[in-house]
C-alpha cells in the first residue's frame, strides 16, 4: 500500500474529512450538451462565506481541496478564494474549462503552487469539442490555456468525458495529451440534469460499446485482471464500504449545501446555518451513509460482483435507494466480465437496463 | 600582528530552515502530512519531525530548534537528535519541501 493510500485509509478509519470538493459557482461560459447543472445563480456563497468555510475545513483536517463549478473562473473573486486556500496550506486542484485562463492567470496559478489543473476536453477535433461545449472557438482557447499552464510547470490533466457524440475520439484526445505533455483521464459518467430531466442520459456511452473501452490497452493497464470473472466475496469484502463518500470526502455546493459526494445528492447540511464540523460529525444523513457495509446492500450483497464492482452509492441513491444497486455500475460489471449481476438476474434480464429514473442535486429547502 | 579571520575559532555557521511556499500541509492524527505540489512528493512526519517542521520559521537556527523543541520535549540523545535533524532537513530540502540557508529566511505558517 502506498503512503498516500495508507493516509487515505487512516482518514477513512478515523472519520476525518481528508478531501473536499467545492463548486464555487454553477455559472458557466460553456453550455455543454451533457451538463447536469442549472447555470443560474440562486445565491452563491459570498467571498466571506467561502473563506469562513475554508477556515473550517482546515480546522476539521481537510487536506485535499478541489475547486470547481460550473466554471470557477466565472467568479471574479476566484483568485481570492485560491489565495486563501493556499494560505491555509490546502493541496488545491482546480477543475475548469480553461477558456478564461491566459498567460497572466497561468502565471498566478503557478505562483500559488496549485497541485493540478484539470481541464475538460471532449475531442481532439475542434468542431466536435465546440459542438459539445456550444461555445465557438472553445477548443482553441482551451488548448492555448493548456500550453500556458504546461509551460509554467503546472500539472495539467485533460479530462475526457465520453459520450455518444465523441465516442470515437478518446484515442485522439489521448494522443493530443501526449503531444502536449500533459495527463489524460477518461470519464464515461453522464448524470441527469438538476431539474430531474433524464434526457441527457441518452448521451451515455451505450453498454454494448463498453467492452471495447475496457479491452483497450491504452485505457486499461491490466486488462486480464480488470476483466476477470468475479471471485466469491470474503467476509472482509462483506464488511467493507463502498467508497470514501461521507467517510473522508464530501461535496459542497455554491450555496453551502453539504453532500456526501458530488455524485451523491443527499442533502446533509448547510454551511450558512451550521458549522462544518457539526455537519460532518452529527448529520444523520452522513451517519447513515457511513453505516452501510457491503453486507447491508439489499441486492448487491448476494451479487457475485460485490467484491470488485465499482458500485457508486450516490448513483444508487439517485435511483431511489442508497442500499440498492447502481444500474450504471451493474452495466460496467457485466460488460467488463460477461458475468450477469444479481440485479440483472432478479429482473430476468440478459442485458443490463441502461436507463434508470434518477434524481439530482437540489438546494436544501430553507425554512421560512 | 594580524588578527585571526572571523570564523577560524569557535565558529560554526548556523542553519536556518523554512517551509517552502509550494507545499500543502495538514495534521492527521498527530502526524503532519506534507506534499510538494510541484513534484508530488508526499511525506508524513512523526511527532519529532513535526515539531521541527512547525518550528521551521526561517529565523530560528536548527540547533536551537533541536535543543528547545526536540531535546526539551522528547527523550532523545542531543547528539543523535542533531544528527537525525540534519538528515531529516537534508531529505526534505532535496524534495523542495524545506528551504535551507545559512542566513534567516521568510516563510508562511502551517496551520
Amino acid at each position: 500500500m502506498s503512503l498516500m493510500a495508507e493516509v487515505g485509509q487512516k482518514a477513512f478509519n478515523l472519520g476525518v474529512p481528508l478531501a473536499v470538493h467545492m463548486d464555487v459557482t454553477y455559472r458557466c461560459n460553456e453550455r455543454c450538451v451533457h451538463c447536469y447543472l442549472d447555470h443560474d445563480d440562486h445565491g452563491e456563497m459570498t467571498i466571506a462565506e467561502i473563506k469562513a468555510a475554508l477556515d473550517q475545513f482546515a480546522d476539521a483536517g481537510v487536506f485535499f481541496l478541489t475547486l470547481s463549478g460550473g466554471e470557477p473562473f466565472m467568479r471574479r473573486d476566484f483568485f481570492e478564494i485560491v489565495e486563501h486556500a493556499r494560505r491555509l496550506l490546502f493541496n488545491v486542484k482546480v477543475k475548469t474549462n480553461a477558456v478564461m485562463i491566459g498567460e497572466a492567470e497561468a502565471q498566478r496559478l503557478r505562483a500559488l503552487a496549485i497541485d493540478t489543473v484539470q481541464i475538460s476536453l471532449y475531442s481532439h477535433r475542434p468542431a466536435v469539442h465546440d459542438a459539445i461545449t456550444k461555445l465557438p472557438h472553445s477548443f482553441e482557447r482551451t488548448i492555448r490555456a493548456v500550453k500556458f499552464l504546461r509551460d509554467r510547470g503546472l500539472k495539467v490533466t485533460l479530462a475526457n468525458v465520453l459520450m455518444t457524440a465523441n465516442l470515437s475520439d478518446h484515442s485522439g484526445v489521448q494522443e493530443l495529451a501526449a503531444e502536449l505533455g500533459v495527463h489524460y483521464a477518461l470519464d464515461p459518467t453522464i448524470t441527469p440534469m438538476m431539474d430531474g430531466d433524464t434526457g441527457v442520459l441518452a448521451l451515455r456511452v451505450p453498454g454494448e460499446e463498453l467492452p471495447a473501452l475496457f479491452r483497450n490497452s491504452a485505457l486499461v493497464a491490466s486488462q486480464e485482471e480488470f476483466c476477470a470473472p468475479p471471485t466469491p466475496p470474503t467476509d472482509q469484502d462483506l464488511e467493507g464500504y463502498s467508497c470514501s463518500a461521507g467517510h473522508s470526502f464530501c461535496y459542497i455546493s455554491p450555496y453551502g449545501d453539504v453532500f456526501p459526494c458530488v455524485q451523491f445528492p443527499l442533502p446533509s447540511g448547510n454551511l450558512r446555518r451550521q458549522r462544518f464540523v457539526d455537519i460532518w460529525s452529527l448529520s444523520p444523513q452522513l451517519k447513515e451513509v457511513r453505516s452501510i457495509q457491503a453486507k447491508h446492500l439489499q441486492v448487491c450483497s448476494s451479487c457475485s460482483h460485490v467484491s470488485s464492482c465499482s458500485r457508486c452509492p450516490g448513483l444508487a441513491y439517485m435511483e431511489g435507494n442508497m442500499r440498492g444497486p447502481s444500474t450504471a455500475d451493474c452495466e460496467k460489471s457485466f460488460y467488463r466480465t460477461g458475468v450477469p449481476t444479481a440485479n440483472m438476474l432478479r429482473q430476468g434480464l440478459s442485458k443490463p437496463r441502461t436507463t434508470a429514473p434518477l434524481v439530482q442535486i437540489q438546494p436544501l429547502a430553507v425554512p421560512a | 600582528m594580524k588578527s585571526a579571520p572571523l570564523g577560524v575559532f569557535n565558529y560554526m555557521p548556523e542553519t536556518y530552515i523554512a517551509r517552502s511556499t509550494a507545499i500543502a500541509a495538514r495534521m492527521l492524527a498527530g502526524e503532519m502530512m506534507v506534499m510538494n505540489s510541484v513534484n508530488s512528493t508526499f511525506f508524513t512526519l512523526n511527532e519529532v519531525a513535526t515539531a521541527i517542521w512547525q518550528a521551521a520559521d526561517g529565523s530560528t537556527p536548527l540547533r536551537t530548534i533541536v535543543r528547545e523543541r526536540v531535546c526539551a520535549e522528547f527523550d532523545v540523545d542531543p547528539e543523535q537528535a542533531e544528527s537525525d535533524a540534519e538528515q531529516f532537513v537534508a531529505e526534505l530540502s532535496s524534495h523542495g519541501i524545506l528551504l535551507v540557508s545559512d542566513h534567516p529566511l521568510a516563510l508562511e505558517s502551517a496551520r
